[in-house]
């Protein structure tokens, strides 16, 4: 059953340059407890997608157009204080920087507790023992006291974890996950990742996990959508994108991934540059980039579906090209 | 963080040391004071009896070390005008700056911090353009001008404020005198007030300003919406916390130099303080009453940038960190 659905969302940012069409067109849904990946290389405009959903974007940005149907209602255009209600109640969200996302002179129990009470009408002791319960749940040794602790006595992956047990408090429908693991180690990262997959189980809350790293998602979403230039170029399930990528772009990612992430795939970096929102080529996005280009795709290629799988792109990749 | 205390205070009483020799080395360079103290158809005899009694016929080392000696046990020497201590005087005029200082304090922290977040979070509304506008003016214009155009207005023309003097005080805690506690006091404390706030008030706003400014795009602000927490509870909980560190610092630092500031009102006000008194001094000679002046000014703002120090701490949980493994 369909939770959330994002239509022909356009959000742009009215810069003095000019128009940066950051998130132009984009479609997907997401069903109930499902995790779909939300994929692409950096200034895509997944985060900016994930924004958007939430009526987070700042100045000069703006949603544009479409529609964000969350259970029945859109989200597009609705007051800030319904808007408000439903933030971090029933759609959390979980940033990137772990070491930005708390406040630096705040305690996590004032954090937490105000979280709590955003939404729900308890008392003090009520709402921090609900804290505590949250770290507790996400694996954050002794609780009790690491609530009286502020941000920077805690590692990056601990803060990461609190930031988790704050999306958590809710227990909502929906978390929107912006590259939660990109700027922590490698081993921190599968530490946050097995838990994260444990905590989705457990609750049975839908994600949309954004991350510009394949390997990320490749064991962990349901579904992926692979983002280029502001548009989604290609979705799919998961093992079918990857095991037979119908857009040059998915397949230029796969083989970026390195060695042994996933099977048998040559480490090979994808020509060229993200071109610049301002400066977009005519056509398809990425033909610059593309080895397959040719005059057609000087013209923009529609999302063509085929099954659970959509491609844009007027040369797909066929199954004989991506089976080695 | 006792360590860092008693680091600290070790640096401020070395500033105290090498302020007071600089400022008896400056004061002693200035004329001489007798010329003034003595009637001017006075003989030699009388001007080497007072030369004598004031101690100014020793060499300045012999000075320098009496200076020194007597200024450890709290002896700033006495006013060549008024006969009595010198620190006696400053004591007595210190409760007038005290009290001018610390309203304008009080206005200027609370209007700038309260206007420049206003223009901080709307930069491009007209309230922020128009604050922005008016912290410009207020800190290009002189403080004595600033002074000057407040009594042409709402003395001269207007007749509501009284130009100058301290009014009627009212003693509080067995002997300091204080003005705010009457009607009268209040009344003509209201411009020099003023006159002292614009100034620093105009420094706070822009400060507070451009913190705002800067915390406002910030991750945990954002973060924060994503919670679903109010927006009045991120402004004033989020926001302003943040924002108040560098102000809170800055205006402590400003302290110092506003009771020098003070001078400059409390003339054109003629506002009885250390200021008024100071400037009096200068004109004298009258050097023990610009010595003990000085050094008790330069103790104040040395004593506030150590408290400054402490405030921060406990404002920033970081610095407290490092402070306390330090
Ligand atoms: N505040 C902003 N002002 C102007 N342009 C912006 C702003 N934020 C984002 N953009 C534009 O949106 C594009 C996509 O950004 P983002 O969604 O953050 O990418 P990513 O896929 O790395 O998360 C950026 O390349 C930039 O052009
Ligand atoms: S449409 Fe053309 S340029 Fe674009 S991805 Fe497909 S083949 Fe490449
Ligand atoms: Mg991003």
């Amino acid at each position: 059953m369909t939770l959330l659905s994002v239509e022909n969302l356009q959000t742009h940012f009215f810069t003095r340059e000019g128009v940066a069409k950051a998130v132009d067109g984009v479609s997907f849904t997401l069903a109930r407890g499902e995790i779909l990946g939300l994929v692409g290389e950096s200034g895509s405009g997944k985060s900016v997608t994930g924004f958007s959903i939430l009526g987070l974007v700042d100045e000069p940005g703006r949603v544009a157009g479409g529609r964000v149907v969350f259970d029945g209602t859109d989200l597009v255009g609705m007051g800030e204080g319904p808007l408000r209600a439903l933030r971090g109640k029933r759609i959390a969200m979980i940033f990137q920087d772990p070491m930005m996302t708390l406040n630096p002179v705040l305690r996590i129990d004032t954090q937490m507790v105000e979280a709590v009470r955003a939404h729900d009408t308890v008392s003090h002791a009520e709402a921090l023992e609900r804290a505590r319960l949250a770290l507790e749940k996400v694996g954050i040794p002794s609780p009790e006291t690491r609530l009286k602790n502020y941000p920077h006595e805690f590692s990056g992956g601990m803060r990461q974890r609190v930031a988790i047990a704050i999306a958590l408090l809710h227990e909502p429908d929906v978390i929107i996950a912006d590259e939660p693991t990109t700027a922590l180690d490698v081993t921190i990262q599968a530490q946050i990742l097995a838990e994260v997959q444990r905590l989705c189980e457990e609750t049975g809350v839908a994600m949309i996990w954004i991350t510009h790293d394949l390997a990320v998602v490749s064991g962990l979403a349901d579904r992926l959508a692979v983002m280029y230039a502001g548009r989604i170029v290609e979705t799919g399930p998961t093992a079918e994108v990857l095991g037979a990528p119908r857009h040059p772009y998915t397949r230029g990612l796969i083989e970026s991934v390195p060695q042994g992430k996933l099977h048998g795939a040559r480490l090979r970096q994808i020509d060229g540059m993200t071109p610049s929102l301002l400066n977009l080529p005519a056509g398809c996005a990425f033909h610059p980039r593309c080895p397959r280009a040719d005059a057609a795709c000087r013209v923009m290629p529609d999302l063509a579906t085929a099954g659970p799988r959509a491609v844009r792109c007027h040369h797909p990749l066929t199954d004989e090209e991506t089976t080695p | 963080m006792l360590v860092y205390l008693i680091r600290r205070l070790g640096q401020s009483l070395l500033v105290v040391v090498v302020m007071a020799t600089l400022v008896f080395l400056g004061v002693y360079a200035i004329g001489n004071p007798v010329d003034i103290l003595v009637a001017p158809d006075a003989g030699a005899a009388e001007i080497a009896r007072v030369t004598e009694r004031l101690g100014l016929d020793k060499p300045m080392w012999q000075q320098f070390l009496t200076f020194a000696g007597n200024a450890l046990q709290g002896d700033l020497g006495d006013s060549f005008v008024y006969g009595r201590p010198a620190l006696e005087i400053i004591l007595e005029r210190m409760p007038a700056t005290l009290e001018l200082t610390f309203v304008a304090l009080v206005l200027s922290t609370g209007l700038g911090v309260s206007l420049g977040l206003v223009a901080g979070l709307w930069p491009e509304s007209v309230a922020g353009r128009t604050i922005m506008a008016g912290s410009i003016l207020g800190f290009s214009l002189p403080s004595f001008w600033q002074g000057m155009l407040l009594i042409m207005v709402f003395s001269v023309m207007l007749g509501w404020l009284p130009a100058g003097g301290r009014g009627d005080t009212v003693e509080i805690f067995g002997g300091l005198r204080v003005s705010f506690l009457t009607w009268d006091g209040l009344v003509h404390m209201i411009l020099p007030a003023i006159n002292l706030t614009i100034f620093k008030m105009s420094l706070v706003i822009r400060l507070a300003r451009a913190t705002t400014r800067e915390v406002v795009p910030q991750d945990y602000v954002k973060f924060a919406r994503a919670k679903g927490v109010s927006r009045l509870r991120i402004t004033f909980v989020h926001v302003l916390k943040n924002m108040m560190i560098p102000v809170v610092t800055i205006v402590g630092l400003e302290l110092g130099s506003m009771i020098a500031f003070a001078v400059v009102t409390e003339t054109v006000f003629s506002w009885p303080g250390m200021g008024k008194l100071l400037i009096d001094s200068i004109n004298l000679l009258d050097r023990p009453l610009i010595v003990a002046y000085l050094m008790m000014t330069v103790l104040i703002i040395v004593t506030i940038n150590l408290v400054v120090d402490v405030i921060y701490t406990l404002l920033d949980p970081r610095v407290r960190l490092a402070g306390t493994s330090a």
